[in-house]
Parts: C-alpha cells; sequence; structure tokens
C-alpha cells in the first residue's frame, strides 16, 4: 500500500504546525543544558501558546484591521511553505505551484505585514522594530537568493523537488560552491529567524530588541499565533536548509514504513541541526546593530564566492 | 671566460667592501672592482665581436650584440660612477649625513646592484631575469633610504611596493609564457630559454602571447618608469643619493626596456600583428608627452631630470614598437647617449646641490660663475637631453622621427611635440640656474670633472662619428630584433 | 586516489585560497590578517603537494616544502616577531569600506576568470580551472594593497600577490623550472629582510606604520 502524493502533502502541513513547537522546546532545552540551567520541559511551548489562546485580547483603540489581519496571514503563509519544502518527499503536487523564488517571496510577505503592523499602533518601539527588521530582511534577501540560486545551479532547477532528486541522486562530489552556500545560508538563516548574533529572542532589553520589538502590541490569541508563526518559520528554515545541503533520505517511496523511517530521520537530522544552532549562538555573542550590514554582507560575499566558485572551477 | 670573471668580479667586489666597510680605501676598491669588470665587458664584447652570439654556462647565459652593448655600457657607467661617488659620499659623510654602517652598505649594495643587472642582460632564462630585475630593485630600495629622513623613507617604500607590484605582473607574464613555451618545447627549464624560444616564436599560441605581453608590458614598463605606472620614479630619484639617481636613471631603466624588447620580438613574431611593437608606441607616446608636461612644473632639481628620463625611456620604447632597422638602430643609440649623458647630468646635479644645500632649484643661480666646471657640465648636459645637434641624442632624435614619418606619418605630430616642450622646459628650468651673479649661500667644492666630460664627449662623439665596430654592432643587433 | 578526487580536492583548496584571499581583503585585526595568510600559504603548499601526487611531477613537492616552509611557518614567524617588538599587535585598521572593497574583489574575480579563458581553452591539464583563482588572488593582493593604509597589511598584500603567482604557476603548468622557483623564494627572502628594516625605519621616523603619513612627496604645481 502506498500513500497517495497528496495524502503526504497533508501530512506535512499536519506535521509542521504540530513538530515545530517542539523543535523551538528541544533548543531551548539543549541551550539551557549549555549554559548550566535547569531546563523546561519539550511541552513547554505548546502550554505556552495554549496559554495565549486562553488569555483575552487586550486591543490598542487606533488599531486598524492591518494589526488584527497580520497573525492570521502571517501563520497561514508560513504554514504555505510546509507544502512546497520537501520534508519527507519529493513527491508534493503542490510544489508545482511555487519555485525557490516564491518562497523567499512568501517569507518577505510575512514580514512585510508584520512591519506594517509594528507600525500600526504608533509606539515607538514597533516602529523602531520594523524599521530594523526590514534593515536586515534588505540586506539578508539577495543573499539568501543567492546562496540557493547556486544550489538551484548545480542541480539546475528552482523547484525544489528537482533540486533535492538531484542533489540526493548525484554521486558524491566535493563542492566548494555548496560548501560556501552553506555557510553563507546559516548566516542568514540566524539573521532572518531572529537567533544570536543577530537577534537575541529572548530578550525585551529596548534598545537591543528587534523582533519582539515589532510585535510588543499583541497580546492574547494574536500573540499565540505570531510565536507558533515564528517557531514555525525556524523549522521551515531547518528544513530548507536540509532539503538543500543535506539532503540524503528525503526521496524515496510512498509506503508507510518507509514514509515512517523518513520522517524519523527527519526529526534526527532537525534535532542535530538544532544542537549546531545551540552551538553557534552560544560562542557568540549578541553584535551590535551598526555591526549587522557587515555581517549580512560576508554572507552575501560568502553566497556570491560560492556562485563565482561553481562557475570558475566546477 | 670573461663572461664568468665579468660576474665573479662584482659578487666578490661586493662582499669585500661589506667585510672591509668604511675602510679608507673601500671607494678606491669599488672604482677599480668596476674598473676591472668594464675591462671583462670590453673582452666579452670583443668576443661577440669575433664569433657571433654565443651561448655559456649551459646555456643559462646567452650573449649577443644586443646585450652585450649594454652590458658594456652598464659596467662603463658603473666605473664612472664609482669615480663620482668617491669624492661626492665623501662630501655627504663630512656633511654628517651617513654614517660608517650606511657607508658600508652603500658600497656593497652599489657592487650588488651591478650584479644584478649584468645578470638580467645575460641570461638566457626568462624567470632568472625577472628575478635578477628583482634583486635589482632590492638592492636598491634601502640605498633609496639611506638617508633616513621622512621623505627618502617614503620615497623607498613606494619604489619598493609599486615596483613590487609591478614586477609581479611581469612574473604573471613569464609564467603565461612558459605555458605558451611548453606546449612547444616541451617540459622543463629550456622552455623559458631565449635561445629556444626565438626559434620557435612563430609556432608560440597567439593569444596566450597577446594576454602575457599585457602583463609583461605593465610589469616591465613599471621598472622603465613608463606612464602611468611611473609615479615611483620621480620620488627614488629625488630621495636617494645622486649617485644611486645616475646608475638607476641610466641603467636600470635601460635594463627594464632591454627586457621588454625581448619579450616584444617573441610576440609580435607569434602574434604576426604588430600588437606589442602598438603596445609599446602607445605606452612610448604617452610616457614622453605626460614627461615632457611634468617638466614644466618641477621644483626638485632631481626630479625635473627624473621626469627627463621618463620622456627619454618614452621615446626609446616608442622606438622599439615601431620597429624597422631604422627605428630600431635609432633606439638603440638613444638608450646609449641617453644613459651616458643623463649620468653625467646628476653627477652635475649632484655636485651643484651640494653647493647651494639644497635640491630646490630656485635656490640654485649663478653655477658658471660659481663653478665653471660643474655649469658647463650641467649646461652642456641639458643641451644633450633636449637634442642638441652636435650630441648623439640629436642623431637618434632624428633617426626615430625619420622612421615615423616613414612608418606612421601621424605619429610623428606627438613627438614632434613632446620634443619641443621639454626641450623648452628644459631650457626654461636650467639656465637662470647657470646664468647670474653667484648667490651668497653658495660654498665651493672640488669637483669630479672627468665622469662628467668623459661622458659628453662621448655623447658627442657618437652623435658626429659612429665608430665603425659599434655601428656594425648595431646592425647585429637589429638583425636580431628584426 | 582517483584522478576525480585529485581534481576536487585541488579544487576545493583552490576555493580555500579564494577564500582566504578575501578574507585578507576585509580583515581589519593585525594578528588576524597574520594568521589568514599563514593559512593561505598551508592551502597553497597542500595544493602544490596534491598536484605533485597526482601528476607525478616529483619536483612539486620540494615546491611543496619550499612554499610550507616559507609562507606558513618563515614569513609568519618574521611579522609576528615584527608586530610584537613594534607593539601593534592591538591595532585596528579604521578607515575601509568594507561593502565596497568587497563588490570590487568580487568583480576582480570574475575580470581574471575572463582575462584567463584562451589558455584555459588550450590548456589539458587537470589544474586548468584554477588558474582563474591564482589570477583573482593576484589582483586581490593587488586591492589589499590599494585599500590598505597600514605597512604591515600592505606587506601582506603583496605577499599574497607572491601567493597567487606561485599558484598560476603551478596551476598553468605544474610550476615553474626549478631555478626559477628557488630564485623567487631567494628574492622574496631578501624582500622579507627588507621590508622588516622598513617597518623599523617607518615606524621610528612617523611613530606609526600608517602610510597615510608618508604623503610628503606629491607634484608640486
Amino acid at each position: 500500500m502506498t500513500l497517495h502524493p497528496m495524502g503526504i502533502e497533508l501530512l506535512q502541513l499536519i506535521l509542521l504546525p504540530l513538530l515545530a513547537p517542539a523543535f523551538a522546546g528541544w533548543v531551548k532545552i539543549v541551550k539551557c543544558r549549555m549554559q548550566g540551567r535547569t531546563a523546561p520541559g519539550i511541552l513547554q511551548p505548546y502550554r505556552d501558546i495554549r496559554r495565549l489562546f486562553n488569555k483575552d485580547v487586550v486591543l490598542a483603540d487606533n488599531a486598524s484591521w492591518i494589526f488584527r489581519v497580520t497573525p492570521y496571514l502571517a501563520f497561514g503563509v508560513t504554514l504555505m511553505t510546509a507544502g512546497i519544502i520537501p520534508l519527507i518527499s519529493v513527491d508534493l503536487p503542490l510544489a508545482a505551484t511555487a519555485d525557490i523564488i516564491a518562497l523567499v517571496m512568501l517569507f518577505a510577505i510575512v514580514r512585510f505585514f508584520t512591519a506594517l503592523a509594528g507600525m500600526d499602533i504608533g509606539t515607538a518601539f514597533g516602529g523602531m522594530g520594523s524599521s530594523r527588521e526590514m534593515m536586515i530582511s534588505s540586506l539578508a534577501e539577495p543573499a539568501m537568493l543567492m546562496a540557493i540560486f547556486t544550489v538551484s545551479l548545480a542541480s539546475s532547477s528552482t523547484s525544489l523537488p528537482q533540486m533535492v532528486s538531484v542533489m540526493a541522486n548525484g554521486h558524491f562530489m566535493i563542492r566548494p560552491s555548496l560548501a560556501f552556500s552553506l555557510i553563507a545560508f546559516i548566516l542568514i538563516a540566524l539573521a532572518e529567524t531572529g537567533r544570536i548574533p543577530v537577534d537575541n529572542p529572548a530578550t525585551h532589553l529596548e534598545l537591543t530588541m528587534i523582533h519582539e520589538a515589532m510585535i510588543l502590541e499583541y497580546s492574547g490569541r494574536y500573540l499565540a499565533l505570531i510565536e507558533w508563526a515564528g517557531m514555525m518559520k525556524l523549522m521551515v528554515f531547518f528544513s530548507l536548509g536540509i532539503a538543500a545541503f543535506l539532503p540524503w533520505g528525503i526521496a524515496g517511496s510512498g509506503e508507510p514504513l518507509s514514509l515512517l523511517l523518513r520522517g524519523l530521520y527527519f526529526v534526527a537530522k532537525l534535532a542535530v541541526g538544532g544542537v549546531v544552532m545551540v552551538l553557534i549562538e552560544t560562542g557568540l555573542a549578541k553584535m551590535r546593530i551598526f555591526r549587522l550590514p557587515e555581517y549580512l554582507g560576508s554572507a552575501f560575499l560568502l553566497a556570491t564566492l560560492g556562485m563565482i566558485a561553481f562557475f570558475i572551477l566546477e | 671566460m670573461a663572461l664568468v670573471t665579468l660576474l665573479w668580479i662584482s659578487v666578490l667586489v661586493a662582499l669585500v667592501l661589506a667585510f672591509v666597510g668604511d675602510w679608507r680605501f673601500a671607494p678606491e676598491i669599488n672604482i677599480a672592482g668596476s674598473a676591472l669588470t668594464f675591462v671583462a665587458s670590453l673582452v666579452l664584447a670583443l668576443e661577440v665581436y669575433q664569433r657571433g652570439a654565443f651561448t655559456a654556462g649551459g646555456n643559462f647565459f646567452f650573449v649577443d650584440a644586443f646585450n652585450v652593448y649594454l652590458v658594456v655600457l652598464t659596467t662603463f657607467v658603473s666605473t664612472t660612477t664609482a669615480v663620482f661617488s668617491r669624492r661626492y659620499m665623501r662630501v655627504e659623510r663630512d656633511h654628517g649625513k651617513v654614517g660608517h654602517w650606511r657607508m658600508r652598505f652603500y658600497h656593497a649594495m652599489f657592487q650588488l646592484f651591478i650584479f644584478a643587472m649584468l645578470i638580467a642582460l645575460l641570461t638566457n632564462n626568462f624567470g632568472v631575469l625577472w628575478i635578477s630585475m628583482e634583486l635589482a630593485t632590492l638592492a636598491t630600495v634601502l640605498l633609496v633610504s639611506l638617508y633616513r629622513t621622512p621623505t627618502a623613507i617614503e620615497a623607498a617604500w613606494k619604489y619598493f611596493i609599486l615596483c613590487g607590484v609591478g614586477i609581479a605582473q611581469a612574473l604573471f607574464g613569464t609564467v603565461l609564457l612558459y605555458f605558451a613555451a611548453e606546449r612547444v618545447l616541451g617540459v622543463g627549464g629550456n622552455a623559458l630559454l631565449w635561445t629556444n624560444l626565438s626559434q620557435v616564436s612563430s609556432q608560440l599560441e597567439p593569444t596566450v602571447l597577446r594576454l602575457a605581453f599585457v602583463f609583461l608590458m605593465v610589469g616591465y614598463g613599471t621598472k622603465a618608469g613608463l606612464v602611468p605606472v611611473h609615479n615611483w620614479l620621480p620620488d627614488a630619484h629625488s630621495e636617494g643619493p645622486t649617485p644611486i639617481s645616475a646608475v638607476l636613471s641610466g641603467l636600470l631603466l635601460n635594463v627594464a626596456l632591454y627586457a621588454l624588447v625581448r619579450c616584444k620580438s617573441l610576440v609580435d613574431i607569434s602574434t604576426g600583428t604588430r600588437f606589442a611593437g602598438n603596445m609599446m608606441i602607445g605606452f612610448g607616446l604617452l610616457s614622453l608627452l605626460v614627461a615632457a608636461f611634468s617638466l614644466l612644473r618641477q621644483k626638485d632639481i632631481k626630479r625635473l631630470f627624473a621626469y627627463s628620463s621618463i620622456e627619454h625611456m618614452g621615446i626609446a620604447t616608442f622606438a622599439f614598437g615601431l620597429g624597422g632597422s631604422i627605428a630600431t638602430f635609432g633606439g638603440m643609440l638613444h638608450m646609449l647617449v641617453h644613459s651616458l649623458t643623463k649620468s653625467s647630468v646628476f653627477f652635475s646635479v649632484g655636485h651643484a646641490s651640494q653647493m647651494h644645500g639644497t635640491q630646490e632649484m630656485a635656490r640654485i643661480r649663478g653655477l658658471l660663475r660659481g663653478n665653471p666646471s660643474v655649469g658647463w657640465g650641467l649646461m652642456l648636459g641639458v643641451m644633450s637631453l633636449s637634442g642638441m645637434p652636435p650630441f648623439g641624442l640629436f642623431a637618434s632624435e632624428f633617426l626615430i622621427l625619420t622612421a615615423t614619418i616613414n612608418q606612421m606619418p601621424l605619429m610623428a605630430i606627438p613627438l614632434l611635440i613632446g620634443l619641443a616642450v621639454a626641450f623648452a622646459a628644459l631650457f626654461r628650468r636650467v639656465q637662470p640656474m647657470v646664468a647670474g651673479a653667484t648667490p651668497p649661500w653658495q660654498t665651493p667644492l672640488k669637483a669630479a670633472n672627468i665622469p662628467v666630460f668623459l661622458h659628453l664627449a662621448l655623447a658627442v662623439l657618437f652623435g658626429l662619428y659612429l665608430p665603425p665596430f659599434l655601428s656594425r654592432w648595431f646592425e647585429m643587433a637589429v638583425e636580431l630584433l628584426r | 586516489m582517483s584522478t576525480e578526487l585529485v581534481i576536487q580536492l585541488n579544487t576545493l583548496l583552490a576555493a580555500m585560497i579564494l577564500l582566504t584571499s578575501f578574507a585578507l581583503l576585509v580583515q581589519r585585526r593585525m594578528f588576524a590578517i597574520l594568521h589568514i595568510f599563514a593559512w593561505q600559504g598551508f592551502f597553497l603548499g597542500l595544493s602544490t603537494a596534491v598536484i605533485g601526487f597526482a601528476t607525478g611531477e616529483h619536483h612539486l613537492y620540494i615546491s611543496s616544502l619550499l612554499t610550507l616552509v616559507m609562507k606558513v611557518i618563515l614569513l609568519p614567524y618574521i611579522l609576528y616577531t615584527l608586530i610584537h617588538k613594534l607593539k601593534i599587535h592591538r591595532e585596528i585598521e579604521s578607515v575601509m569600506n568594507t561593502p565596497a572593497t568587497m563588490l570590487a574583489g568580487i568583480g576582480l574575480v570574475i575580470f581574471s576568470y575572463h582575462l584567463t579563458a584562451p589558455v584555459r581553452q588550450l590548456s589539458t591539464l587537470m589544474t586548468r580551472s584554477t588558474l582563474a583563482v591564482a589570477l583573482a588572488t593576484v589582483m586581490l593582493g593587488l586591492l589589499m594593497m590599494v585599500t590598505r593604509r597600514h605597512a604591515v597589511s600592505q606587506i601582506i598584500g603583496f605577499l599574497a600577490m607572491e601567493n597567487g603567482l606561485f599558484f598560476a604557476a603551478t596551476s598553468a603548468t605544474y610550476g615553474m623550472p626549478m631555478v626559477v622557483e628557488l630564485g623567487v623564494a631567494l628574492d622574496l627572502l631578501i624582500a622579507a629582510f627588507i621590508f622588516g628594516i622598513f617597518f623599523f625605519h617607518i615606524n621610528t621616523t612617523f611613530d606609526s606604520l600608517d602610510v597615510d603619513q608618508m604623503a610628503k612627496l606629491k607634484e608640486t604645481d
């Protein structure tokens, strides 16, 4: 018995939102262990989300529809990306609708509306957070595209499943271009998901917060949705990295047993990825915001070098 | 045999000088060493004159009419410079500008520099040519900063960095040349030998050689002081001790141009076009024009003549770029007479600035009355440099101009403009320095007259009458480069 | 080791050399620059040895050894002592437009790629694709010398350029004749002594190694 591709698609769409809080919890646990603190359980993010859903919403008087729509939009669009990125299978019917460039654009939509919502209420922090977020993303996006393009070049396609199957089935080669792109991708992913050294998700210190400043005015179910979307985004970035750079074991048939195995493989990769991220985060200090252009500039340079190396050397 | 002696002498003398240091007779040893190399080079020249071109030292060295005349010139000018520097450096020492250690260093490095240039001229291997060019630069860098003044250090640093960068490009060009040669001559050290390359030059890959020449042109062009990569030259000439300015201008630039001409003849045969020649014409004319107009705004006397060197290197490069027997002959004569004249002018300039305690032209006045031999030396030298009739540069410039009108009539216009501007600029600057009353700050000086007037006499001689052996030599060289 | 793998390994090393060139271009701290330079020399020596192994050109082993000794041990050591003696190891270069330098560097890499196209087409060597990287390393060293204002970093730019030239020789022709390579190494050694002397002169005369202070010699009007 094999599962219909549409079924796998559905499975992915359910898996992502359900697993995302657990992944966030896992990252937090590893981080606490590294820093010698007592860790909350892996289920803590679920409890947080539930708690927020049960609370009442406090809305500013001058909040417009943008402010109210943004949380749903952020959640919905991030969920959509789960239909495109191959997590446990490359046979995804929905993937034909959007390629990697569209994926980057989906992230941009979320960011755009979040930034608008940050400014909507008119508080100082929201505006500051929005402006910082836009500065980071304007630098990070070209670098991200460059890094991804190198992989597309190597597999001569911009469709994600296509890229994965080419990369996973091709014979092993030492490819400096991919190594450079991977490093660039990690640097950008840290920036895009608001982790140290770019942003600190655990702080509400006025001068340093970026993402948190933007969503400071949210409460109740709105905040729950936004937080949840943030966790999903983190996981989506990891999945994207795995799909683009470490695709082995994603492609396969639709048999439930094989699917389950691949799912476990995927979870294992995620867990290891989380540990790597925590190592990076613990090893680095948060950068001053003025140094960020340089940080993202190096990411862009690396991505470009990857592309150049592809043309010159391979 | 003469060849090996020639090279050993300068190394040995350098070692001896490094060992004896600032001994009382160190300058005399320096002179004797240089004179010995001169004698050896004459013997070598005679050998070439009788036997024609030959290789020596297991293909490591190669002597033909073209390089042997430069070898003789190099050893001759180094001898006269050594004579001049004996008196000049003694004055500098008495003024406390250089101490014991630096004199030792100066003498040793002077000989090492000559050695490096001789290797560059005599080697058969393009790689070794590069190495010895770099060695010649390195030997002179610390001589330029000998006085340790802030400006001298700045000039030497500039010289070191710019020439280092430039010469690196030449090495890349050499790598490309080796790449092209290896495809024809096979792997191994033989592929960089001039004697082999010149035989197979028509089979070398044109596209690669064209690319190689661009790098070689920039690299050796930097050392030859061609515009736009000339910036180090005026600084290094103005801040270093005058004998060093004389040998830099009179000899090192020649050697760099020699390297360039060798490469050019390979590349143009291989490509079957005038690619390299045209490039040299372009660089040459640009150097001539830029230097001629820069002459107009100089205040420092040594900088003035440094720019004049750029100008003359430009003319010679132009001539070799033009090709053809007349222009090449003219170019070689130009290199020869320019070296003689320019070093003699630098000797006079050195005296003049020692007499006035400055290199500022505005403060150098009344030389003809103050010290007639220095005044006349400078005056006649400038006449020669600006191409006045009895001097050899008139003859060479005339030849080059004739060839230009024959081959590329339009190019004669910028050439003439450049020559005219340089002429006017030099006279405008030099006339007030030699004429007029003696200023109160001028001090008397015992000048070294022999080198100055010996050079000028030769410059006149080559203008009026080219000895048959010399003209035959040049014809042999023209034949080689055709 | 199969030829395929050797080529890939060499490609990887070439990429690392290119990366270190860029790192040199944008790094500001003195010691970090020195470390990166040593790494570049290490990759260079390794790459030479790999090519020597793959082609059976045994003289490349000597070149590789020479590179490792000169550029990983000797020159960095000399510079290290100099930096310590001159007490400039904490110095950080300030004036530098990093993004513009990076973009210029990328432009130079593409330029080198185009420039070396004729060689790449003609060459049958397995290393032909790395020639562009070699020329790029030369160009980036040049760029570093132009953009830097500190004497030590200018010198490191110069040495990086030399690395590029060496790499060009190995990738275009499996190395120059031995006599040339030894001669170049000798020149480099002499150059090292000369710049060492220079650092002291500049430092005592100008009280700093910032070459911007050396701007007296200009064309006068």
